[in-house]
C-alpha cells in the first residue's frame, strides 16, 4: 500500500509532467508557425505551391527604374540578378532604402511573382547589410 | 601619450591580480581568522587603477585624442560632450573595460562590506573574482585593447553612430552592465560558499544584497534601451524580441527568480543547491548573451559591427566558467528531500521560478533557434515577435494570479482563506474590464484576460498596501511596490497594445489626408543647420475632428557628416493620457514623404511602471542595510 504521503507526491508529480508535457508541446507548435524563412527571388521560383497565408522574409536588390509609389503604397521589384520579384508595400520605408541598395522585407507571397510586404527591416547604417543579404550577394557574385 | 598610461595601467593590474590570488592561497594555509592587511591594500590599489585607466579613457575621448583607435572610430571633435563621455562605453573596446571596471569594484565592496562572514568564504570569492577580473584583463590586452594607437595620428574622427548619440543610450550601458557583470560577484560567491562549505542562511544573507542591486539596475537599464528604441528607431514599439533585448532580459528571468528564491534559504534554509545553480546561471547566461551579440553569430537589427576572433575568446573563457562551476557542483551535490507543504510561501516562490525558468527556455529557444536551423539544414530563419506573444501572453495571465495571491500566504503552511475577498477583488477586476470593452472599444479574448488578471494584481496590492499602512508595518512596502507595478506594466501595456492608432501615408508636401477621426496636414518643409547635423522638418498639423483639438508636430530627417548617415527624429507629443508619435522618410528622393502617425496610450505609464518595479528593488536594500548594519 502507498502511504498517502506518496500518494500525495506522485499525483502532483505527475500533474506537474502533464503540465509541462503541454507546456512544450505548444511552445513547439508555436515555434514551428512562427519562424520566418528567408526567402531570396530565385528561391521563390523554385516553391512547388505557393502558401499564401505563411509570412516569410525576402531580400534581395530593390531594381533600378522599378519605384513606383502613390499615396497609398509603393511597388517595386526586389531582384537577385537572376529572377524578379514584384513587392506592394505600405508602410515606414527606411531611410536607407532605395534603388540599387538591398533591401528585406517581410510579408506574404501572393503568387510566384508577388509578395505583399507589410515591413521593410531598418538598418542602422550604411555599411551594415544582414548577414542573409550578404550571403547572398556573396554566392551570385561567384 | 594616453595610451602609454592606459596600457602601463593595466598591465600593472594584471599583475595586480595574480599577487591579490597568491596572497589570497597563502591567507587560506594560515589559521588566522582575519584577513591579512596586504589583500586589502591591493585590492584598493587596484580598484584605483582599473579607475584611473578608465578616467584616462574618458580623457582620451573628451580630448578627442586620435591616436587612440577606439577614439578615432567612434568620436568626433565637433560631438556635444556628454556624447564625447557616452563614447567610451558605445564601442566594444571601451565597454570591455567597463566591464571590467564594475567587475573591480563589485570584488572590492564585496570584501570590505561583508565583514562579518566567514573568512574562507570572502577569500575564496575574492580568488574567483580576480580570476574572472584576470580573464577580461587578457582579453582587453590581447584582443580588445581600447589603448591601441594608430599611426599617423588622424586629423578627425569617424564619429559615433548618430542614432547612439541620445541620453537614454548614454546611460544605458552603464545601468545594464552593473546589472549583468553585477552579477559575476553572486557567481564567485555560489562557488565560494561550497567550497568553503559555508552554506545557508548566512550564504544568503550575504548575498542578498549583491541580488538586489543588480537586478534593480538590470530592470533600468532595459527600461532605458527600450525608451532608446520608441524614440530613436522610429516605428514607435518599444518592444521587438530582438536577440539584443531577449540578451538582456535572459539574465534578469534568472535574477528574479534568484531573489525570491533566496528569501526561501534565509528564512527557512531551503532550496540551497537551487539558489547555487540560479547564481552560475546568471552570471553564465551574461557572458553567453554577451558572447552571442558581439561574435555576430546572432543576426540583430540592433547589429552595428562585430568580429569573430572575439566570439572564440569569450567562447573559451566561457566554456572554462561552465566547466569548473559544474565540476564544483557535482562535487558538493546533496540531494536532500524537502518536505514542502503545497499551500505554503515555499510553494509560491517555487510556482514563482517555475514561470520564470518557464520565460527563460522560451525566450532562449525563440533566440537560438535560428542558429540551430542555419546549422542543421541551411536554412535561414528568424523567430517574430508572434511566437514570444502566443506563447509568454496565455502564461503571463495565471502567472499575475500566482504572484497575487503568493505573497499573502504565510511559511511552512497555511489554509485557503479570506476566499471572499479574493473573489471580491476578481469580481471587481472583472467588473472593469468590461466597463472599459463596452465603453471604449472592444478587444481580444486573451486581453480580456490580461487585463481582468493585471487589475486583479493591482487591486490586492493595493488592498494589500492598505492592511500594511494601518497595522504600520512597513516590512513589505518594498514587495509591493515592485508587485503592483508589475500588474501596471502589464494593464498599460495591454492597454496600449488595444487602443494603439498606427496609420500609414505617403503624403506630398501640402496634401491633406483624413481618417478614422484624425486630419493630418502637410505644411511646410525647411531645412535648418544645427552643429553637427542638417536637419530637413516638416511641420504637420494634426486634427482631432472628434474634440476639435489641434497639434503641430515636427518630424526631422537628420543628416549627418561624420559618420554620412540619415537618421530619422520622430517628433513626440508625450501626454498623460496618450502620446503622439510622427515619424517622415523620403521615399528614394521623390516628391513623396512617407509619413507614420500613431496614437500611443500611457506610453508614460509604461516606463513609470518599469521606475516602479526597479525602486521596489532600491526600497529593499535600503531597508537591508539599516537591518543589517
Amino acid at each position: 500500500m502507498l502511504t498517502k504521503k506518496v500518494k500525495k507526491r506522485v499525483s502532483f508529480l505527475s500533474l506537474f509532467l502533464v503540465l509541462s508535457l503541454i507546456a512544450v508541446f505548444f511552445t513547439l507548435k508555436s515555434l514551428t508557425n512562427n519562424i520566418l524563412y528567408f526567402k531570396s527571388p530565385t528561391d521563390i521560383k523554385l516553391i512547388q505551391e505557393v502558401n499564401i497565408n505563411k509570412r516569410i522574409r525576402i531580400g534581395g536588390m530593390v531594381k533600378t527604374n522599378s519605384l513606383n509609389i502613390n499615396d497609398k503604397e509603393i511597388k517595386f521589384i526586389v531582384t537577385d540578378f537572376k529572377n524578379d520579384l514584384f513587392v506592394s508595400y505600405s508602410g515606414t520605408v527606411p531611410n536607407l532604402f532605395s534603388e540599387g541598395k538591398g533591401v528585406v522585407a517581410e510579408g506574404k507571397l501572393q503568387d510566384k511573382n508577388f509578395f505583399i510586404a507589410d515591413r521593410i527591416l531598418a538598418k542602422h547604417d550604411e555599411k551594415y547589410m544582414p548577414p542573409e543579404l550578404k550571403s547572398l550577394i556573396k554566392k551570385n557574385v561567384k | 601619450m594616453l595610451s602609454n598610461i592606459g596600457n602601463s595601467i593595466l598591465f600593472l593590474s594584471v599583475l595586480l591580480c595574480f599577487s591579490i590570488i597568491y596572497y589570497s592561497f597563502q591567507n587560506l594555509k594560515t589559521n588566522k581568522d582575519s584577513i591579512t592587511k596586504i589583500i586589502f591594500q591591493l585590492c584598493v590599489l587596484q580598484s584605483t587603477f582599473i579607475i584611473i585607466s578608465f578616467l584616462t579613457l574618458i580623457a582620451g575621448f573628451l580630448i578627442s585624442d586620435f591616436s587612440l583607435i577606439a577614439v578615432y572610430q567612434n568620436s568626433h571633435t565637433l560631438k556635444p560632450a556628454l556624447y564625447k563621455i557616452a563614447g567610451t562605453w558605445g564601442n566594444h573596446e571601451g565597454s570591455l573595460l567597463l566591464w571590467v571596471l564594475i567587475l573591480t569594484l563589485f570584488s572590492f565592496f564585496f570584501l570590505i562590506l561583508n565583514k562579518n562572514h566567514s573568512k574562507n568564504y570572502r577569500i575564496y570569492t575574492l580568488i574567483f573574482q580576480n580570476i574572472l577580473i584576470l580573464g577580461f584583463l587578457f582579453f582587453l590586452l590581447f584582443n580588445s585593447n581600447p589603448f591601441s594607437v594608430i599611426s599617423p595620428e588622424p586629423k578627425e574622427g569617424l564619429g559615433l553612430n548618430p542614432i547612439l548619440q541620445d541620453p537614454a543610450l548614454a546611460i544605458h550601458p552603464p545601468l545594464l552592465y552593473i546589472g549583468f557583470v553585477g552579477s559575476s560577484i553572486y557567481f564567485s560567491a555560489a562557488i565560494a560558499s561550497m567550497l568553503s562549505n559555508y552554506s545557508g542562511k548566512l550564504f544568503a544573507k550575504s548575498i542578498k544584497n549583491w541580488v538586489l542591486v543588480s537586478w534593480s539596475f538590470q530592470t533600468i537599464g532595459i527600461l532605458t534601451g527600450s525608451i532608446w528604441a520608441y524614440y530613436e528607431l522610429g516605428w514607435g514599439g518599444f518592444w521587438f524580441w530582438d536577440p539584443v533585448e531577449n540578451a538582456s532580459l535572459l539574465p534578469w528571468f534568472v535574477m528574479t527568480a534568484l531573489f525570491h528564491s533566496l528569501i526561501v534559504l534565509e528564512k527557512r534554509n531551503l532550496l540551497y543547491f537551487w539558489v547555487i545553480i540560479l547564481c552560475i546561471l546568471t552570471f553564465i547566461l551574461s557572458v553567453t548573451g554577451t558572447f552571442l551579440i558581439r561574435s555576430g553569430i546572432l543576426n540583430s537589427v540592433h547589429t552595428f559591427a562585430n568580429d569573430p576572433s572575439r566570439g572564440i575568446f569569450i567562447l573559451i573563457f566561457l566554456s572554462l566558467m561552465i566547466f569548473t562551476s559544474v565540476f564544483v557542483l557535482f562535487k558538493k551535490l546533496k540531494i536532500n528531500s524537502y518536505n514542502v507543504n503545497f499551500y505554503s510561501k515555499e510553494t509560491f516562490v517555487l510556482i514563482n521560478n517555475w514561470f520564470m525558468i518557464f520565460y527563460l527556455i522560451t525566450v532562449m529557444l525563440g533566440t537560438v533557434y535560428p542558429i540551430f536551423t542555419e546549422v542543421l539544414n541551411d536554412s535561414k530563419v528568424s523567430v517574430g515577435p508572434p511566437f514570444y506573444n502566443t506563447v509568454i501572453i496565455p502564461v503571463v495571465i495565471f502567472f499575475l494570479f500566482f504572484m497575487s495571491i503568493g505573497p499573502k500566504v504565510r511559511w511552512i503552511k497555511d489554509n485557503l482563506k479570506n476566499l471572499n475577498v479574493i473573489l471580491g477583488i476578481l469580481f471587481f477586476s472583472i467588473l472593469i474590464n468590461f466597463l472599459i470593452f463596452y465603453l471604449f472599444k472592444s478587444y481580444s479574448l486573451i486581453s480580456n484576460f490580461i487585463i481582468i488578471s493585471s487589475f486583479f494584481l493591482i487591486f490586492s496590492s493595493l488592498i494589500d498596501f492598505v492592511e500594511h499602512f494601518k497595522n504600520h508595518s512597513i516590512k513589505n512596502y518594498s514587495r509591493i511596490i515592485s508587485h503592483m507595478s508589475f500588474g501596471l506594466l502589464v494593464l498599460f501595456i495591454g492597454l496600449n497594445h488595444n487602443f494603439s492608432l498606427e496609420k500609414d501615408l505617403n503624403l506630398k508636401l501640402g496634401e491633406k489626408i483624413t481618417f478614422e477621426g484624425y486630419s493630418l496636414k502637410f505644411e511646410k518643409l525647411y531645412l535648418k543647420e544645427f552643429k553637427n547635423y542638417k536637419a530637413i522638418i516638416g511641420e504637420f498639423e494634426v486634427n482631432n475632428l472628434k474634440d476639435n483639438f489641434n497639434l503641430s508636430l515636427y518630424p526631422q530627417i537628420r543628416i549627418y557628416e561624420n559618420p554620412n548617415t540619415l537618421t530619422y527624429e520622430a517628433s513626440i507629443k508625450t501626454g498623460i493620457l496618450k502620446d503622439y508619435y510622427l515619424t517622415m522618410s523620403n521615399i528614394d528622393r521623390s516628391d513623396y514623404y512617407n509619413v507614420k502617425f500613431q496614437k500611443k496610450p500611457f506610453m508614460i505609464w509604461i516606463w513609470i511602471s518599469v521606475i516602479l518595479i526597479s525602486l521596489g528593488g532600491f526600497l529593499r536594500l535600503f531597508k537591508n542595510e539599516k537591518k543589517n548594519y
